[in-house]
């Protein structure tokens, strides 16, 4: 009997133990989990689990910055976690590398239909990084400081340019427009720069996906209007060294009437000013532009380490992450645009701000060329630079746009 | 001595042994200092040395390729280079001066006898409080008061010494002199405590034969203050230059290199070259280049260390 006692104790023992044997752990590296509600991210992974019997998830979560870096070193070591938050600007270093897996053949490995993406990002034909959460950057606008000055928010160039200079009191400390183009964080120049090429229908690239700097004409309209904000003094000062949290600052302190931003810092916006009265209008269009508008954008993308010997199971990760019920949670809780079409967040049907920016989403389009390109952010910095010296005069255009495609030139080489 | 003992002491292998043993007892004592130079000294510095002659590593899934000293040609050439190595050398350069004037001075303030002790340390905390700061929180602090709309620029226009507002980080003629003060006012205390504990180490008899001799105050601090400081001016000034050099994060964090790379220092440019080009062997040569010159400058330091020793 004793024998017989101790032998269950032992086969009890060991059915927890042979449990965990038979479970696959997927580890998950991203930096979404700190900058969403506690235990929010959790508890999508805990419903995944339920749904996915045999998989548990592992996160392993940090800032963003300390996040890309591990992810980068890990991919050098052949260490990189079997599932992966990525940002487009990462995507050509790591697939460089041969770091990740080719999410075209996932999907054909689990037969998958793929219509039901917004968008995925493909290198040499094959994805390697499926957005699934995106923040757009439409123009935000004071709407006291507008009626103030009569006027409406804008729509064009022209009715831009002719609100900056009606809303300018540099006596007062107010600014029309603030555009950040510190060399640390250049994003200015995806964000805050290259938005207006796209809000009317152009690129920076050629067809061939090459720098497309030199002879493009809507481009150098563009830096040259920039440069007419400048010159007019419309812009806020410290330009050269602000950085967007800086921008965010100026505008809720309202010493600026306009600026591009994310949607991301609507809840930080109000905290910080809960008097501010603002509203959300897309990116003025040129003149004569009446196409859909480009709209940049930041995403939250997911891919698949090369390494990983659990594949098919990341996949299921990322299939739930990208369903209609996965995406839906996720993006209600990052109060970020879906990445699955037919999936709709909780806050698009109860927040006026967010049906507005709804709207502008369906009426434009997702535009960031810097995603997947090799060294994003240094190809943002390369043409900070010259365009520095464009906008305090030491510089004429031509000259600014051809050192900006040579530089680019090297890079993509 | 019995037999079996007497063929063990003559046996010339345990004697080989002995002898052998005797000579490497003082490699295995200083084994574990050498394990630790090795690994935290040596093999970084190789790698980064072998980085440097090959065309590309870390990111590069191919075998990189043996290049030579090809990167150096490349690193040395750039404009872009010699243009952080100039602005390096400014910075660090001023920095230093700066850091032992203001550091004397603010060591002969409080040495002097005309103050009250609780004075002196009222001040002593006042002056180091600087040091007790980390560069990220220097940073955010001289980047708020620096604002076009930040205090500094309050005052001056208040006091009529400005007509506009001053864009201290993002004026390309403004910039390098602005960080170059933020480091200056970050990095004084260290010379101030130096300097103090220089000066209290002086005999007071050496004061009282030159007043004897007739020395007037000014007379008195160059023949005998700053001799009697020396080795510790020496030290702390090389000291200083290679840390300077090796200045980061206040840079980073303050302009990023900018405005239009006016304040683009090594530090900075390697970091790029590293962490935003993915250029890892360009990176380690550059790396390299500034491993040599803080050699020169660490070269200069031993030997006035030994000279103070000796």
């Amino acid at each position: 009997m004793k024998k017989l006692v101790g032998l269950l104790i032992i086969a009890l023992l060991l059915v927890p133990g042979v449990s965990m044997a038979q479970d696959v752990v997927l580890e998950f590296q991203q930096w979404w989990e700190p900058e969403l509600p506690e235990g929010s991210f959790r508890a999508i992974l805990d419903d995944f689990e339920a749904a996915n019997p045999g998989i548990r998830v592992e996160t392993i979560s940090g800032p963003y910055l300390t996040t890309k870096d591990q992810i980068i070193a890990s991919a050098a070591t052949g260490t990189m976690a079997d599932v992966v938050g990525l940002d487009g600007a990462w995507v050509n270093v790591l697939w460089k590398q041969g770091a990740l897996h080719s999410l075209s053949q996932a999907m054909e490995d689990a037969m998958y239909d793929d219509s039901e993406l917004a968008a995925q990002i493909q290198l040499a034909g094959e994805t390697y990084m499926i957005p699934i959460a995106n923040f757009i950057y439409p123009v935000f606008v004071n709407l006291d400081m507008l009626a103030a000055a009569g006027i409406d928010p804008p729509s064009t160039r022209a009715e831009f340019s002719a609100a900056a200079v009606a809303l300018t009191d540099p006596d007062n400390n107010v600014y029309g427009w603030a555009q950040p183009l510190s060399l640390e964080q250049p994003n200015g120049i995806q964000n805050d720069t290259m938005s207006w090429v796209w809000a009317s229908g152009g690129s920076m690239l050629d067809d061939m996906g090459q720098p497309n700097l030199v002879d493009n004409e809507l481009l150098a309209s563009t830096m040259a209007y920039i440069k007419s904000l400048h010159d007019a003094g419309v812009v806020a000062p410290g330009a050269f060294a602000m950085k967007e949290n800086e921008k965010v600052e100026e505008f809720v302190n309202e010493r600026v009437a306009m600026i591009i931003n994310t949607l991301a810092h609507f809840t930080l916006i109000r905290e910080r000013n809960p008097d501010l009265n603002f509203d959300i209008t897309a990116l003025p269009a040129a003149e004569g532009y009446d196409g859909p508008r480009g709209l940049p954008y930041a995403s939250w993308g997911i891919g698949i380490s090369s390494n990983t010997e659990h594949k098919a199971e990341a996949w299921k990760l990322i299939d739930y992450l990208t369903s209609v019920e996965g995406n839906t949670k996720l993006t209600s809780i990052a109060n970020a645009f879906p990445g699955n079409v037919n999936a709709t967040p909780d806050f698009i049907q109860t927040d006026p701000l967010f049906i507005t920016a709804f709207e502008i989403f369906q009426e434009g389009f997702l535009a960031n060329e810097f995603t997947g390109l090799p060294a994003a952010e240094e190809l943002m910095r390369q043409f900070d630079e010259p365009f520095q010296f464009y906008l305090e005069g030491e510089m004429e255009l031509e000259e600014f746009l051809e050192i900006a495609q040579e530089e680019w030139e090297d890079i993509f080489s | 001595m019995d037999s079996a003992s007497q063929s063990q002491v003559a046996d010339p292998t345990n004697i080989a042994w002995e002898q052998r043993k005797r000579r490497l007892l003082p490699y295995a004592y200083l084994s574990p200092t050498l394990i630790l130079l090795a690994a935290l000294t040596v093999v970084p510095i190789a790698t980064v040395f072998l980085y440097s002659l090959v065309d590309n590593v870390i990111v590069n899934p191919n075998p990189p390729v043996f290049v030579g000293l090809e990167n150096y040609e490349e690193v040395l050439t750039h404009r872009k280079f010699r243009g952080a190595l100039s602005n390096t050398m400014y910075f660090s350069l001023v920095s230093v001066a700066a850091h032992f004037v203001i550091g004397l001075s603010f060591a002969l303030l409080l040495n002097s006898r005309l103050l009250g002790a609780n004075v002196k340390a009222v001040f002593r905390v006042i002056y180091i409080l600087p040091w007790v700061f980390t560069a990220s929180i220097i940073a955010i602090l001289w980047r708020l008061l620096m604002n076009p709309h930040g205090v500094i620029n309050f005052v001056l226009l208040e006091l009529g010494l400005v007509e506009e507002l001053q864009e201290f980080l993002s004026d390309r003629r403004l910039a390098l002199n602005a960080v170059t003060f933020i480091n200056i006012w970050s990095g004084y205390p260290f010379y101030l405590v130096s300097f103090l504990a220089g000066l209290q180490g002086i005999p007071d008899d050496l004061y009282e034969a030159g007043r004897v001799d007739g020395g007037n105050a000014w007379q008195l601090f160059l023949n005998i203050t700053l001799p009697q400081l020396k080795p510790i001016i020496i030290s702390l000034a090389l000291l200083d230059f290679i840390w300077t050099i090796h200045q980061f994060t206040l840079i980073w964090m303050t302009t990023g290199g900018g405005p239009m790379r006016s304040t683009e220092v090594l530090s900075t440019y390697t970091y790029k070259a590293a962490f935003s080009s993915h250029e890892y062997s360009i990176a380690s040569t550059i790396a390299m280049v500034i491993l040599v010159m803080c050699t020169f400058v660490a070269v200069f330091y031993v030997r006035s260390q030994r000279m103070v020793d000796e």
